[in-house]
């Protein structure tokens, strides 16, 4: 798989009038490729959402360099390209809807590319059809829930035709049904059309859905892996990074500490479950045998 | 209770009325403005009590919700009334009682002063109630956009007004958030003098203040995110075309402010 995003060393740092600033990101280097699931786990001021910020040139890298596609975050004629490549959803769903009309927020960042009329009708509908919300097309964002307005944000940016979409815990705001609306959503998207999704959230559960996982502890990268793996042989660093594991990886680690065996590395329920099936049968056949 | 609250007072429709390119509503509510304060004689105030009534009834809006809109300024129209019958100087007197002069051009003058205001506010309302805010800012950026040649920024003041419009919901919804918090706290908005509610109201002021600031910050990153650079060489989804009825409206405005016209030249 060919890399979408490019960080090179990157360091960002706050400018502060009073103050000497402090590096929210340092010396960070991480490759997005294209058609993965990338999740930036870490807990509050580790750093992630400003790194999420520099990998569509919200914010510019202070030492090192973002290259997305083939444009450098920094360079000014392309920057409209950059953000076109990378789509971004924001945390709170209120406010990042512009217009006062479902349709028309979507419409917002075609009418901002110049894009004809026609084309962007075409667009906003099969936009809204690809998160399920049509039938909200003249409907007024107040009058939606969170996880509709996060759909709603997710299809203002599929109508730009992104390759990658870049969530900045999209979730955090929403209640549990909204959450695993938005989730399902994006699984979606990924699964069926290739879209590359660059996800920072502290919810472990949802790193677990992806490809890797990056983990940021005051602002560097300290781990990188595939999320099952990471979570097995890092439980410790994972805790000291200040996450959780998932609630069945930690029930497994506590079993383990208590000198049960458990089987393979559970990390769901359903997982769990077969681990004490497998458990189970073991200890009759020794009892049997 | 903050919930379903309207913008303005568009009353959703699908009418004749609504239907109109909202530019077209737009210019003939400037033309009827001027008739209103054209009209000379019984024959002119016929001919616009006509025009206002045939699109009253052509737009669907139930005649209760226009009067609605004239209760605010009912005491002014009173008012007007009053002050021009008394001091109204004229050859016909009807009553003369001490300092009281009433005249029949005083009269006349009174009714068509009152007239020329509830025909004033009546049909703006009728844009308003037929319009929806968002139509009109679009409208408006479209029509002023030869000012750009002028330096004026009408991209950006529409986009204002469209951001405005959008947020106020949200701020009130904020707001009510705010007050139940800090009447949780002990906070009293409803009791004491003027000046102590004025002071009440500071503790719910200040954190929506923080907010909205706050809020305009994401919003305009989520903005640049989405590829916002300025008015330029951007497009629109809906084109807004002026169709046969919009032709029609015209015709009938002409029509009318040419009877106005004739009547006050001849």
């Amino acid at each position: 798989m060919s890399d979408i995003i490019r960080v090179q060393d990157v360091s960002y740092e706050y400018e502060r009038a009073d103050e000497q600033g402090e590096l929210a990101v340092r010396g960070v280097s991480m490759r997005v490729k294209k058609g993965e699931w990338l999740s930036i786990l870490g807990r509050n001021g580790s750093g992630k959402s400003t790194l999420i910020k520099l990998l569509n040139g919200l914010f510019l890298p202070t030492h090192g360099s973002v290259t997305v596609g083939n444009f450098d975050t920094r360079d000014e004629n392309h920057i409209w390209d950059v953000r076109q490549t990378v789509g971004m959803i924001f945390q709170n769903p209120d406010n990042q809807i512009v217009a006062t009309i479902v349709e028309e927020d979507v419409a917002f960042g075609l009418e901002n590319l110049g894009v004809s009329p026609k084309e962007i009708r075409q667009r906003v509908d099969a936009a809204l059809a690809a998160v399920r919300m049509s039938e909200y097309a003249a409907a007024a964002p107040h009058m939606l829930s969170g996880g509709q307005k996060q759909r709603v944000a997710i299809a203002g940016a599929l109508a730009m035709e992104p390759d990658v979409l870049l969530m900045d815990e999209p979730t955090a705001m929403l209640d549990p049904g909204g959450r695993r609306e938005v989730m399902e959503t994006v699984e979606r998207l990924h699964r069926e059309r290739g879209l590359t999704v660059v996800l920072v959230t502290h919810f472990m559960e949802e790193a677990l859905r992806g490809d890797r996982v990056i983990v940021m502890q005051d602002g560097r990268a300290i781990l990188e892996g595939p999320p099952r793996e990471l979570f097995a042989k890092e439980a410790e660093a994972i805790c000291r990074a200040g996450l959780e594991l998932p609630p069945m990886a930690e029930l497994a680690r506590r079993l383990r500490a208590k000198g049960l065996s458990v089987p393979g590395e559970p990390m769901t329920v359903e997982e769990m479950a077969a681990a004490f099936g497998a458990l189970r049968r073991e200890r009759r056949g020794k009892h049997a045998g | 209770m903050l919930k379903d609250i309207t913008l303005g007072q568009f009353y959703p429709g699908d009418s004749l009325v609504h239907r109109l390119d909202p530019r077209v509503k737009l210019v003939l509510m400037v033309v009827y403005i001027a008739m209103v304060f054209l009209v000379e004689g019984f024959l002119g105030y016929l001919f616009l009590a006509a025009f206002l009534a045939v699109s009253a009834f052509l737009s669907r809006i139930r005649i209760k919700f226009l009067l609605r809109s004239i209760r605010p300024v009912l005491f002014i129209v009173v008012f007007t009334f009053v002050l021009n019958i008394l001091f109204t100087r004229g050859d016909h007197p009807i009553l003369e009682w001490g300092v009281l002069h009433i005249t029949w051009e005083g009269v006349r003058f009174a009714v068509f002063m009152s007239l020329r205001l509830v025909f004033l506010l009546a049909g703006t309302s009728l844009l308003t109630l037929t319009t929806s805010p968002i139509a009109l800012t679009d409208a408006l950026e479209r029509l002023l956009k030869p000012l750009n040649a002028l330096h004026f920024p009408v991209h950006e003041m529409a986009m204002m007004m469209t951001i405005a419009l959008r947020f106020i919901p949200t701020l009130l919804e904020e707001t009510d958030k705010i007050m139940k918090a800090q009447t949780a706290r002990g906070a009293d908005f409803d009791t004491g003098n003027l000046l102590q509610r004025a002071k009440a109201m500071v503790p719910l002021l200040v954190p929506l203040f923080v907010g909205a600031f706050r809020r305009a910050d994401e919003l305009a990153m989520a903005m640049e995110a989405r590829c916002y650079h300025g008015g330029r060489h951007r497009t629109r989804m809906k084109v807004l075309r002026v169709s046969r009825a919009d032709g029609w409206a015209c015709g009938a405005t002409a029509a009318t402010l040419l009877l106005i016209l004739l009547e006050r030249l001849l």
